[in-house]
């Protein structure tokens, strides 16, 4: 694939600063977003706004029969049937759908939670207040040094007693892998859900939730060329049927007296009030362009990269860089000795370099990793070799610079 | 934008060596605030005199250049002030950092007025004053009667 011609087609990653092209390494936290989906939006607001379900107007229509299509293609995309897919907006009210509608009702004393310190907030908070709300127990499966889930931690950490698997696909921090497969698998022998935090692996890489045969998937839009706002909730259908709705109100009822109601089947139970239609719509947009340039190619471009830059930024010795080598997305973490992120991330930007600095979302790895904060740079399909050279003298130049304050 | 606007030599030289980097054995003003965007912490303490003045002021932490820059500059500065002319001080600060510059000299603390072209790092800027603003407000309450 050819990074620099997709490159061209993100309007953003045209424009300069100081003559200097930007230089985004800040896709974790959000990726650009190629032309045509702008033109997308544009587009939906332009031709086919209308509310979704109500009218019975032709404009109500071909916007009612854009939202579904758009559901059936990222539902697609992701290997699931339409009726399989809620949009929300975004991952984290994916997992906290979860834990509203399925945990808060099914869980108890007795029962236990199963999670990682390497979670993004969003898959930790949700499950720590399940847990104040049941009095089901939360609990860690152990890491690696390097912060890691191997399949013998998993199996230890398995009980009779657990109920919910709560697990990150891939590290917003480290960029590794978790093996989810092998977990769904050991977590269904106890009769336990597992849900799979996908925010940083759909973006990247194909993946076929019947093939991992997880219970719920997350995942949010903007992450991966779509807009803001808006993202999705994979369910099993059994469960999703079973399951009471999370928000109530207009749209996910089938018929409303005084004092009850009965709700429509999934997954409009789940989408109360209007949803994000242009939202979805532009997200579909998006998805197709991940397949047309194939997310198999997407994800080894990205992986070549991280790894790449992992391997430039060990060069130097005063750099350290988190996480086993090996196998990982295209996340580095990383700090440079005796300067604090923050500062090495304004040093960059002043080369026009864009990377978060800070803990992340994941201040319980941070522990782990026995570092407060990182500076992380991630890599998505338009960052080029040049990127990455670019990154390198940068975190040089900042050497340079607060040499005379390091230690 | 310039690193050298920000990172001016006389923040440098609070980084290489703060002042009034410690505790006090039983501070009469204690705060610890943490900047939850970045995980930087900082606890101020404070001793008052007889007359109600900040006699001893220090600081701990944890933090990016600017912020503990601004710790030890901040300790310096407002130590012999009342608390209310600390107030009036961390306000004036605050203001600057804002871009809201009035007039008001603030002594060495205007060394970190290059902090405005990037407000993203604001926050770490006020972050010992606001502490301290904090500590200050406690102890008033504490004693309304004070000698302030």
């Amino acid at each position: 694939m050819n990074a620099l011609s997709i490159k061209a087609r993100f309007p953003i990653l045209q424009e300069t600063v100081d003559g200097r092209p930007l230089v985004y390494l800040d896709s974790a936290a959000s990726s650009q977003k190629p032309d045509a989906v702008v033109e997308a939006m544009r587009d939906y607001y332009v031709h086919d706004n209308a509310n979704v379900y109500r009218g019975v107007y032709r404009l109500a229509a071909r916007s009612t029969e854009r939202y579904e299509a758009a559901r059936a293609r990222v539902a697609a995309f992701i290997g699931a049937l339409p009726e399989e897919l809620i949009f929300t907006r975004g991952s984290t009210e994916s997992l906290n759908l979860v834990a509203w509608a399925w945990a808060r009702q099914r869980l108890g004393p007795g029962d236990e939670i199963l999670t990682t310190v390497a979670e993004h907030h969003s898959n930790l908070v949700p499950w720590q207040e399940v847990s104040r709300a049941t009095g089901a127990e939360l609990r860690f499966i152990d890491l690696t040094p390097e912060g890691e889930i191997t399949e013998a931690a998993v199996k230890a950490a398995i009980t009779p007693r657990t109920r919910l698997v709560a697990v990150h696909h891939a590290s917003n921090v480290l960029g590794t892998l978790a093996p989810v497969k092998a977990i769904a698998a050991a977590a269904h022998r106890v009769g336990a859900l597992v849900i799979v935090d996908g925010a940083q692996s759909v973006p990247h890489m194909a993946v076929d939730v019947k093939d991992l045969d997880v219970d719920f998937l997350a995942f949010s839009g903007h992450k991966m060329l779509g807009p803001m706002g808006i993202g999705g909730l994979y369910g099993k259908t059994a469960l999703l049927r079973e399951m009471g709705p999370f928000h109530t109100g207009g749209e996910m009822i089938s018929h409303v007296d005084p004092t009850a109601s009965t709700f429509k089947e999934p997954p409009q139970k789940f989408e109360a009030g209007t949803p994000n239609v242009a939202g979805a719509i532009v997200l579909a947009e998006a998805v197709g362009f991940l397949e047309e340039i194939g997310m198999s190619e997407i994800e080894a471009h990205d992986r070549a990269l991280g790894e790449m830059a992992a391997e430039r930024l060990r060069e130097i010795p005063e750099v350290e860089v988190y996480g086993p080598r090996g196998p990982r997305t295209g996340v580095v973490s990383f700090n440079l000795e005796g300067l604090h992120p923050h500062d090495l991330a304004t040093s960059l930007d002043s080369e026009n370099i864009a990377v978060r600095a800070g803990h992340h979302c994941c201040q319980p790895l941070m522990h782990h990793l026995g570092a407060p904060s990182t500076a992380r740079a991630s890599f998505y399909l338009y960052n080029t070799e040049e990127d990455v050279d670019r990154l390198v003298e940068g975190v040089l130049a900042a050497r340079e610079f607060f040499g005379h304050v390091l230690r | 934008m310039s690193l050298g606007e920000l990172y001016r030599e006389i923040i440098m030289d609070h980084v290489r060596s703060p002042r009034g980097k410690g505790s006090i054995p039983t501070p009469d003003i204690r705060v610890g605030l943490d900047n939850p965007t970045c995980g930087d912490e900082v606890v101020v303490e404070a001793r008052l005199d007889d007359d109600g003045r900040l006699g001893d002021v220090k600081f701990q932490g944890e933090g990016c250049t600017i912020s503990m820059a601004a710790a030890s500059m901040m300790t310096e500065t407002v130590t012999g002030m009342t608390l209310d002319e600390a107030l009036a001080l961390a306000s004036a600060f605050k203001r600057m950092l804002m871009g809201e510059a009035d007039g008001a000299d603030l002594g060495e603390l205007e060394a970190l007025s290059g902090v405005r072209q990037f407000p993203m790092r604001v926050k770490c800027a006020s972050l010992s004053f606001t502490a301290l603003e904090k500590g200050i407000q406690q102890a008033k309450e504490a004693s309304p009667d004070g000698d302030q």
